[in-house]
C-alpha cells in the first residue's frame, strides 16, 4: 500500500538560527488516522507547514502520496486538504464564495464547485449560512467552514492542526463523528491536537514529538499498553470529603466528586472494592479516565526534557 | 496542472479579484471619478481657458490623455497593492500557497485583476472627459497598447510592493511619496518644452512621462518623446518586474517562512 505521506530527515532552520526540525522521520499508511502530538513548540505546524508548503524547508524529503514536494509539487497538493490553526480565509467574503473560490484555485469549474460545496456545507451544517460573510459566523462555524474548504477538491490526505481548538463539547462530538466518517470512506486524516482523548478516540497511530525530535512513533494500542496501570473515576452515593485509604491503590478525588483510582496491571479490583466496603463507600458507576494518553505524553515529554537537560540541550 | 485547471485557476483569481473591488466601489471606483471631475472642472474649465494652447490644443484637450492614464496608473497599482497585502494580513493568501496553482498563474490573475480596476476606471474617466471636450482618436493600436501594457506594469509594481510589504504603512509609502510625484512631473499637466534645459534632461528619466506622452500621441498625436521608444520602455520594465515578482513568489519571500 502507498504511504499516504513520507517524511524523511526533515530539518528546519530559521532565519534566526532556531532549528525547529532536527532531522524528522515519518511514514503514514494511505486510510490511516494519524495524530502528532507534542507540546506548543515541539514542531508539529511546522513539520505540516512543510508537507503544507507554507513553510520552507531546510533539508530532507517530503512525499504525498508518492509525490515528492521538490519534483512533483502540483500533484502532491492536488491530494492535500489542508485545515490551519488559525482562520486563514477573507473575512469579508460570503461562506459559499469561500468554499467555491478554493475549488477554482485547484481547477475545478464553477459549476462542478458549487455542487460539492453543497455537499460539504450542507454535511458541516452550514448551508443556511452560505450567503454569510465569514466575519458573522461563529467560532465554531468558521472552523466547519475551513473544514468544507478543505474537502471541497476531495483530497486523500486530510491535515487538521488544532480542528476543534475553542470549539464547545458537542460540536467537538459532532466535528469527531465528521471526521471518522471521512476516514471510513477513505480518507487519511493527519491531526495535531492539544486534547489528548480527541487523539485517543479518533487516531490509530500516534507520533509523539518534542524539540523537533520525533519521540515515538507508533500505534495506540502500543503506545496505551506500555501504561503500567490503568486509572478509573469511581462515582459513590455520598460525596466524600477526603480520599479514603485503600492500600495497594493509589486514590485521590478529582475535585467534581469523583473517586480516581489507579489500579496496576494484575491487580485485582476486588480488593479495591472490599476495602471500599469495609469503610461503608457505597459505589454507584465506574468509568475508566478517558485521558489515559495524557499520562504517557507527559511522562515522555518529561523524560525527554531530562534528558536534553542531561545532555546540556537548551529548550 | 492541467492547461484547463490553470485557465480555471486563473479565471478563478481574476473573478475574485473583480468581485473585491466591485463589492467596496465607494472606495475603489467613485473617488477617482469624483477626482478626475474636479481636475477636468478646475484645471480644465477654470483654469485652463486662461492658459491658453498648449502642444497645438486647447488645455483641457491636452490634459485629458494624462489624467486618464494617471488614473488608470494609480488604480492598477493601488488594487493589486491593497488586495494582496490584505491577503497576507488575513492570511488568506495561505488558500493559494497550499493549493497547485503555479506562481506564474497566481501573478497573471492578480496583474488582470489589477488591469480590470485600471481600465475600468480608465473608461469611467474618459467618458467624464468627454463632458468637457471632445475626443478623437489619432492613432488607436498605441492608444490600446499603451494603456493596457501601462496598467499591466503598475499592477506588476503594486504586487512588488505588497510583497515587500510588512505593515500598512508599506503599502501607501510607495503611491504618495514616488507614484504621485513621478505622475504629476510626467508631462499630465503641462509639456516639458515649456521646461529649462535641465529639467528637460531630469523629466527624461521619469518612465511615467513615456507613458503618459505616448498614450497623448494616441489620442492627439503629439508627443514630447517618441512613442515607440516609450513602448519599448513599458515592455521592457513589464519584463524585468514580471522576473523579480515570479523570483519572489518563488522564495516566498512575505509569505513563506
Amino acid at each position: 500500500m502507498t504511504n499516504a505521506l513520507e517524511i524523511e530527515g526533515l530539518v528546519k532552520t530559521y532565519g534566526d538560527g532556531f532549528q525547529a526540525l532536527k532531522g524528522i522521520d515519518l511514514h503514514v499508511a494511505e486510510g490511516d488516522f494519524f495524530a502528532l502530538l507534542g507540546p506548543n513548540g515541539a514542531g508539529k505546524s511546522t513539520t505540516l507547514g512543510i508537507v503544507c508548503s507554507l513553510v520552507n524547508k531546510s533539508a530532507g524529503k517530503v512525499r504525498v502520496f508518492g509525490s515528492d514536494i521538490d519534483t512533483h509539487l502540483s500533484d502532491a497538493k492536488l491530494n492535500l486538504g489542508v485545515v490551519p490553526q488559525e482562520f486563514n480565509f477573507n473575512q469579508f467574503e460570503k461562506v459559499f464564495d469561500i468554499v467555491t473560490t478554493q475549488a477554482g484555485y485547484y481547477g475545478i469549474p464553477l459549476k462542478q464547485a458549487s455542487v460539492s460545496a453543497e455537499k460539504y456545507l450542507r454535511q458541516l451544517g452550514l448551508w443556511d449560512k452560505r450567503n454569510t460573510p465569514a466575519m458573522m459566523l461563529s467560532g465554531g462555524m468558521k472552523r466547519r467552514l475551513m473544514i468544507a474548504r478543505a474537502l471541497v477538491h476531495e483530497p486523500k490526505l486530510l491535515i487538521l492542526d488544532e480542528p476543534t481548538a475553542g470549539v464547545d463539547i458537542e460540536l467537538r462530538r459532532s466535528m469527531w463523528t465528521f471526521l471518522e466518517e471521512m476516514n471510513r470512506r477513505g480518507t487519511t486524516i493527519i491531526l495535531t491536537t492539544h486534547y489528548l482523548e480527541e487523539a485517543e478516540a479518533l487516531c490509530r497511530n500516534i507520533a509523539i514529538i518534542d524539540h523537533g525530535r520525533i519521540l515515538r512513533n507508533t500505534s495506540k494500542r502500543d503506545l496505551l499498553q506500555q501504561l503500567s496501570s490503568e486509572t478509573f473515576v469511581l462515582d459513590t452515593d455520598e460525596p466524600l470529603e477526603k480520599a479514603p485509604k485503600l492500600d495497594g491503590f493509589y486514590n485521590h478525588l478529582d475535585g467534581e466528586g469523583g473517586l480516581v483510582v489507579d489500579v496496576e496491571k494484575g491487580q485485582s479490583l476486588n480488593g479495591m472494592f472490599i476495602q471500599l466496603e469495609q469503610q461503608g463507600i457505597r459505589v454507584v458507576s465506574m468509568r475508566t479516565k478517558a485521558n489515559r494518553l495524557e499520562e504517557l505524553f507527559i511522562r515522555m515529554v518529561e523524560d525527554n526534557n531530562t534528558s536534553n537537560a542531561d545532555q546540556g540541550v537548551s529548550a | 496542472m492541467r492547461t484547463d485547471a490553470m485557465l480555471t485557476a486563473y479565471k478563478t483569481i481574476v473573478n475574485r479579484e473583480i468581485r473585491r473591488f466591485m463589492r467596496i466601489w465607494p472606495q475603489t471606483l467613485l473617488p477617482p471619478a469624483v477626482t478626475m471631475t474636479l481636475y477636468f472642472i478646475i484645471f480644465g474649465n477654470l483654469i485652463g481657458s486662461r492658459i491658453g494652447v498648449m502642444g497645438g490644443f486647447d488645455y483641457m484637450s491636452f490634459i485629458v490623455p494624462g489624467l486618464i492614464m494617471m488614473s488608470v496608473i494609480t488604480s492598477s497599482y493601488a488594487n493589486v497593492v491593497s488586495s494582496f497585502f490584505s491577503m497576507k494580513f488575513q492570511r488568506s493568501i495561505e488558500e493559494l500557497l497550499v493549493s497547485p496553482v503555479p506562481n506564474w498563474v497566481i501573478l497573471a490573475g492578480y496583474v488582470t485583476g489589477g488591469m480590470s480596476r485600471g481600465l475600468g476606471i480608465g473608461l469611467i474617466v474618459t467618458l467624464l472627459s468627454l463632458g468637457f471636450t471632445q475626443l478623437s482618436i489619432h492613432h488607436l493600436p498605441m492608444v490600446i497598447l499603451t494603456v493596457f501594457l501601462t496598467s499591466a506594469l503598475f499592477s506588476l509594481g503594486g504586487f512588488i510592493n505588497a510583497m515587500l510589504a510588512t505593515k500598512f504603512d508599506d503599502i501607501s509609502i510607495v503611491p504618495t511619496f514616488v507614484l504621485t510625484p513621478l505622475t504629476y512631473l510626467g508631462g499630465v499637466f503641462y509639456s516639458i518644452n515649456m521646461l529649462p534645459g535641465f529639467w528637460q534632461g531630469v523629466s527624461m528619466i521619469n518612465p511615467i512621462l513615456y507613458m503618459v506622452n505616448a498614450f497623448r500621441y494616441g489620442i492627439l498625436g503629439v508627443s514630447d518623446v517618441n512613442p515607440y521608444v516609450a513602448l519599448g520602455m513599458i515592455l521592457l520594465f513589464i519584463a524585468i518586474l514580471s522576473a523579480i515578482s515570479l523570483r519572489m513568489l518563488a522564495r516566498g519571500k512575505g509569505i513563506r517562512h
